[in-house]
This record gives C-alpha cells, sequence and structure tokens, in this order.
C-alpha cells in the first residue's frame, strides 16, 4: 500500500486553490511591517536590564516576527472585500484571488500557533502570552471590530502595532515595567498622526471601501486639529525613555530634533487645507513619521547596542 | 441528470504545477531550519553542562 495518496483531489477544490507560489505566501505575512516590529521588538530587547544569550534573543525576534506576520494574514483573510476596492492594497494576494480566503486563514492561524509555541519555549511565557495578545488584538479587536465600526479604530487599534516592544522586553526580563511602557506609549501615540495623514490623501479610497476612517467621519479640518495634537502628544511621551534612563542623550538629542521636524510638519498639514500641496503635505508627514519613529529606536538600539551609556557615558 | 465524471480531478497548469514544487520545498525548508533552531535553542538552554559525563 501506497503512502502517498492518489485519490482524485475533493470536488468542491478548485484550480485557482493551487496557484500561489511562495512569494504569494510571503506577501501575506506584510514583509514591511514585519519588519518594523522586529525593529521595534529588538529595541525593546536591547533596553531590557537583563541579558540573554543571542541565541535565545535570535529566536524569539523570529517568533516575534512569524507572529506579525501571522496577524498580517489573518487581516488580509478578513478585509479581502475592502482590500480589493482600495488603490493602496488591491495587489494583496487574496483580492488577487492569487491566494483563496480559507488559505490565508489557516496560513496565519499555523504561524500564529508556531510563533507563540516557539516564544513559550525560547523566552518566556510572559512573552509568548503578550504575542498571543498582540495577535488577537490586531486580527479581532481590531481587524473584525474597530476597523469598520469607529473612526478612533487606528487610535485604539495602535496598541497591537505598539506591543512589540513590550514583547522583546518581556522575552528577555519575563516581566512588563514602566521602561518597556513607555516605548509602548510611543507607538502608540505615533499611530494616529502617522495613519490619519495617509487617510487624508486615501480618503476616497476608504469611503469606498466603507471603513469610517477619521477624515470620511470627522472631515479634514477635525482630522488636521487631531493629527497636530497627537502629534505634540508624540513629542512629549517620546521623551519620557530619558528620566527613565531607558534612553540616554544621544536619544533625548534625537527626540527633541525629530520631535521638532515631526511638529513642523503636522503643523503644515493643519495650515495647508486645499488642493495639491494639501497632500502633499499630508503625504510628507506620512513619510516622515517613518523616519522618525525609526529614528527613536535607532537611538536606542545604538546607545543599548553599542554600549554607549555604559562606555561614554552618554 | 448524471453527475459530471470527476475521477481524473483538476487538472493543474504547469505553473501550479511548478508553483506547488515551490511550495513543498519552502515549506520542507522552513521545517528543517525549525528542527535546527530548537536543537541550538535546546543546547543553549542546557548549557555547557549538557558535554560533560556526571561524576
Amino acid at each position: 500500500m501506497s503512502l502517498v495518496s492518489r485519490e482524485p483531489m475533493p470536488p468542491t477544490a478548485g484550480a485557482a486553490e493551487y496557484a500561489a507560489g511562495p512569494l504569494e505566501y510571503f506577501a501575506l505575512l506584510k514583509p514591511r511591517v514585519m519588519s518594523l516590529v522586529v525593529f521595534t521588538a529588538f529595541a525593546g530587547l536591547l533596553v531590557a536590564p537583563a541579558r540573554i544569550h543571542p541565541v535565545i534573543a535570535f529566536a524569539s525576534l523570529l517568533a516575534i516576527a512569524v507572529g506579525a506576520g501571522a496577524a498580517g494574514a489573518l487581516n488580509m483573510w478578513w478585509d479581502a472585500d475592502i482590500d480589493a476596492v482600495m488603490s493602496r492594497t488591491r495587489n494583496r494576494p487574496v483580492p488577487l484571488g492569487l491566494v483563496q480566503p480559507r488559505e490565508a486563514l489557516f496560513f496565519g492561524l499555523t504561524l500564529a500557533l508556531i510563533a507563540v509555541l516557539t516564544l513559550a519555549v525560547t523566552a518566556n511565557m510572559v512573552a509568548a502570552g503578550l504575542l498571543a495578545f498582540t495577535i488577537f488584538f490586531y486580527a479581532v479587536i481590531y481587524t473584525m471590530w474597530l476597523k469598520r465600526s469607529t473612526p478612533q479604530n487606528i487610535v485604539i487599534g495602535g496598541a497591537a502595532g505598539a506591543l512589540p516592544p513590550v514583547v522583546g522586553y518581556a522575552a528577555a526580563t519575563g516581566s512588563v515595567t514602566l521602561d518597556s511602557l513607555a516605548l509602548f506609549a510611543i507607538i502608540f501615540v505615533w499611530t494616529p498622526p502617522h495613519f490619519w495623514a495617509l487617510a487624508l490623501v486615501k480618503s476616497g479610497d476608504y469611503a469606498r471601501a466603507g471603513v469610517p476612517m477619521m477624515p470620511n467621519v470627522k472631515g479634514g479640518d477635525r482630522t488636521r486639529l487631531e493629527i497636530l495634537a497627537y502629534t505634540l502628544l508624540l513629542v512629549a511621551v517620546a521623551l519620557a525613555p530619558w528620566p527613565l534612563g531607558v534612553g540616554g542623550r544621544l536619544y533625548a538629542a534625537l527626540a527633541i530634533a525629530a520631535g521638532l521636524a515631526m511638529v513642523h510638519f503636522a503643523w503644515r498639514v493643519y495650515r495647508i487645507r486645499e488642493g495639491a500641496e494639501a497632500n502633499r503635505a499630508a503625504m510628507r508627514l506620512f513619510g516622515f513619521s517613518i523616519v522618525y519613529l525609526f529614528l527613536l529606536f535607532a537611538a536606542l538600539v545604538a546607545e543599548h547596542g553599542l554600549g554607549l551609556i555604559a562606555r561614554f557615558g552618554l | 441528470m448524471t453527475e459530471p465524471d470527476r475521477r481524473d480531478g483538476i487538472k493543474l497548469t504547469p505553473q501550479q504545477l511548478r508553483n506547488r514544487r515551490l511550495r513543498n520545498i519552502a515549506i520542507g525548508v522552513c521545517i528543517a531550519l525549525l528542527a535546527i533552531l530548537f536543537y541550538v535553542v535546546t543546547i543553549v538552554k542546557l548549557g555547557p553542562g549538557v558535554m560533560r559525563p556526571e561524576p
């Protein structure tokens, strides 16, 4: 008796179910989002007072990356209908028909399980529990519930994107402290101006998809005011790691300089409200917000990773 | 009305066959890497004492 089944494929299976290659499945993981998650989790891991073996750190970051990818796949499974009508997302594998929604669902669930169990084995249960909560929060609370029901969707949902440094910190220490919560707060407050800047430009897309983003529900003026308010709050929150001792002088200098630039871009968005120049201002804020977050966490990585605090007293 | 004969199953195109082969290779590589990762993590967690015989 052969171990390999020669039975015909079930009649319910369509040829489209076998269309995707590994690259399409990799695209389900949202690689760009995953890279930011890995970077912020790495920063969380580095700023932790406990030292862990590099192999354990690598395995933990890998598990966090796969967990983030799993959340992305589950998001693409649920949102396939609205992804298909938005210009930014219509080329994703599920709306293109390269990956069937059911395949994306099981791919995401499988990866989520592997990621959480791997983190539990390599790091600890606190980190694994936090990763599981992050995936649940992004896939269920944000994607399935908040995204289509409230203009505060990305404000509350931003918690999912803000948790990776907390998970990284917990992987090293097995705990959640004020230090890691400060990093959480930065990404949490950064999320609204970042996404609303994009939503101002893509409001037509969101309207077509029926997603109640802030500009569609409250209008451009209210969105611009909230962007400015959140940016001012962000600049203050971003300074918190300095007095906490998580960030040194290099971090503080960067947080102030880049924070002033963020306020500049947010102010331009607030002032310029009409025409192509308004869209340009919004896209500049959107683009710079990514650089801003990268700079803050790169400063932490540099200070802790290169031992600048200990070596030079920075 | 008679049901269509499905004994031959679905005929995959050469591209679909190629993609299925690539998927299988990717899954195989991922499982192999996961096994190596778990092996190395186990050795690291057990520490250097794992190689020493008990007195």
